[in-house]
């Protein structure tokens, strides 16, 4: 990757977490922690890596996504506005009555490949819309985003027996491990272990990456197995890119005055106007 | 019993309610457990976890939870178990109904943001068909919470109370109905108001809501009797007859859809009797996301809607 697709990429991420937390600013509270950590993930997978038309959200042959931790809608929304599915002011309708953005995605919404919002349950729709390509000889990729603590739910260990066991090598599973989940940390909450051991174990092709690496992510969700699904460990940040939501214990889900979304908008716009 | 009801809200939020009534179950009998499934923070107990091991935090994941507790119940424990209430009932529905209901291993769940409640949390967090899936599990006892005084009841006796016991309460605003202290029987409702040309049968954020609709048809010249069943499984149905007979019309209002809650059991209580029913209930229809006070109007779960009905039977 030459140093300016390397910046595109960053630059395209910082972009990203603007409109994500333009999004929940509308509202005045949201999943703030959960949507920044994936905004690299995204700005890697629908600049470089995923086939789509924004034109065409229905296209069969797309490659497909599931965010399965649902609740990092605002971040998918934001890319969906800036890839061109929606219009950039209707992230501003996040919550509100009639919207087509709830705080968990909704595949009403064009270019919503996947309802979610009950976490675990992403897994094997994905799984399934996988296996629905490959059996209908579609040459097409799913890409399931999960969470760390989400993947305290068995349903998410039956769905990756079964896309290993069926050798689905069209299904790239990235599991954000930001080492968060709600109640606090996954150490206090419920230890995981070695996640990537894990997927290993289960059968999956398995590489970790730092969340906000545009290149090894790129790389990462590049990967081609013959015969096995691909995992992504992605050693990431909750809040990443905003400083105080970084450093804040309780990012999860964020009610905020506006003057303080502004700070981290300005920080968000400040790294953007450096990076030329 | 006492009824207090002024129609403001309570400035106590359920959440902080309790954990102070789970420590003192706690403090009076060393069997009780509280389980949570990664909502520690909306269950109001996060403070309490890491400094007892009879909190315990089950990460994200429900259905073992609830199998958790059903095995805890079986070596002795008196298990509570919370979660969101779609994540309470549906979510982990084969491990109630089975592991402690089948197999009589005595737990309470308790499911927070009970229909319209979920407002933000949107159409994935609202369950209307809660009430609807416990009522089926044999010999379940099922509270739609209505205020602080009932829920600090229920949780109350609940540890001591066999088979599998339900509770679906907000974790926010409520609006007293009881005076502090009332003690619940289960299966025993409470007239918190008297009527003679009909009755409104209201659960949980819709006993409120009916005492506002009798209020405005009193101003009418219309006297509506209010029943707050506690328990919609076992229900009063005693009650609710004696009540159908004086006053020959019978309203259901519940946060929940019509089929399978309190509707489908108040109807159930009915059978064969000469009188006019009419329900306000959610319509065969899955939940949205929005402020609480839109999703109200949406769902026509309002006090003008029981006016209606009762003015059109
Ligand atoms: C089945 C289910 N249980 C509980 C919840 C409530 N909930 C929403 S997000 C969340 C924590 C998610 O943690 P994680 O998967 O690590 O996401 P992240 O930290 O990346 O935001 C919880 C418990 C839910 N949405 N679905």
């Amino acid at each position: 990757m030459t140093l300016e697709e390397k910046k595109e990429l960053q630059k395209f991420a910082l972009q990203i977490r603007i409109a994500t937390i333009e999004c929940i600013k509308s509202r005045g509270f949201g999943h703030v922690g959960g949507s920044l950590s994936i905004a690299d993930t995204l700005a890697v997978l629908y600049k470089r890596i995923m086939n789509y038309d924004p034109k065409d959200p229905g296209l069969e042959t797309r490659d497909k996504l599931v965010c399965s931790k649902g609740h990092a809608g605002p971040a998918v929304y934001g890319t969906l506005a800036l890839c061109g599915f929606i219009p950039y002011e209707q992230l501003y309708t996040l919550n509100q009555p009639a919207t087509k953005l709830p705080s968990h995605c909704d595949r009403t919404l064009p270019g919503i490949d996947c309802t979610t919002g009950s976490l675990g349950q992403g897994t094997s729709q994905a799984v399934g819309i996988a296996l629905g390509d490959k059996l209908q000889g579609r040459d097409c990729r799913t890409f399931l985003i999960t969470g760390d603590g989400e993947l305290n739910e068995g349903q998410c260990w039956e769905a990756a027996m079964f896309a290993a066991g069926k050798k689905l090598n069209n299904l790239v599973w990235i599991a954000d491990w930001n080492k968060r989940q709600l109640d606090g940390s996954l150490e206090e909450i419920l230890p995981q272990f070695d996640l990537a051991e894990k997927f290993k174990a289960f059968g999956f092709d398995t590489v970790t990456v730092a969340g906000d690496d545009v290149e090894g992510l790129y790389e990462a969700l590049s990967r081609r197995s013959e015969d096995k699904p691909i995992a992504v460990v992605l050693d990431s940040v909750k809040g990443r890119g905003v400083k105080a939501v970084e450093e804040s214990a309780g990012n999860h889900s964020m009610n905020v005055a506006p003057e303080v979304f502004d700070e981290w908008l300005k920080e968000l716009r400040d790294k953007l106007a450096e990076m030329g | 019993m006492k009824i207090v009801y002024t129609g403001e809200k309570d400035s106590r939020q359920y959440k902080s309610v309790i954990p102070q009534v789970i420590d003192k179950v706690m403090q009076a009998d060393d069997k009780v457990v509280w389980l949570d499934a990664d909502l520690m923070g909306c269950s109001g107990t996060k403070g309490s976890y890491g400094k007892s091991d009879r909190y315990i935090n089950c990460g994200i994941a429900e259905s073992n939870m609830a199998g958790i507790a059903a095995g805890l119940a079986a070596s002795g424990l008196k298990p509570y178990a919370h979660s969101f209430g779609p994540f309470v009932s549906r979510r982990c529905f084969d491990q109630v109904f089975l592991s402690a209901g089948y197999a009589n291993n005595p737990i309470t769940m308790v499911g927070t943001d009970p229909g319209i409640t979920a407002a933000f949390n949107g159409g994935t967090h609202m369950p209307f068909e809660d009430v609807a899936l416990y009522r089926c599990i044999p010999g379940a006892i099922i509270c739609d919470c209505t205020d602080v005084p009932m829920l600090e009841s229920f949780l109350t006796q609940a540890k001591d109370l066999p088979g599998v016991k339900y509770i679906r309460v907000g974790r926010k605003d409520s609006r007293q109905v009881y005076e502090d202290g009332t003690q619940f029987t289960v299966g025993k409702g409470n007239v918190v108001r008297d009527g003679k040309d009909a009755v409104i049968v209201a659960s949980g954020i819709m006993v409120h809501e009916a005492l506002q609709a009798a209020k405005k048809l009193a101003e009418e010249g219309i006297d509506v009797a209010v029943i707050d069943p506690f328990t919609i499984k076992p229900l009063d149905e005693e009650l609710i007859r004696t009540y159908a007979e004086k006053t020959g019309k019978v309203v259901s209002a519940e946060n929940h859809n019509r089929i399978g809650g309190l509707t489908s059991a108040v109807e159930h209580a009915l059978i064969g009797m000469p009188v006019k029913f009419g329900y306000v209930a959610v319509e065969d229809e899955f939940g949205e996301v929005g402020p609480q006070d839109y999703l109200r109007t949406r769902y026509d779960l309002t006090d003008e809607h029981i006016v209606n009905v009762i003015k059109g039977m």
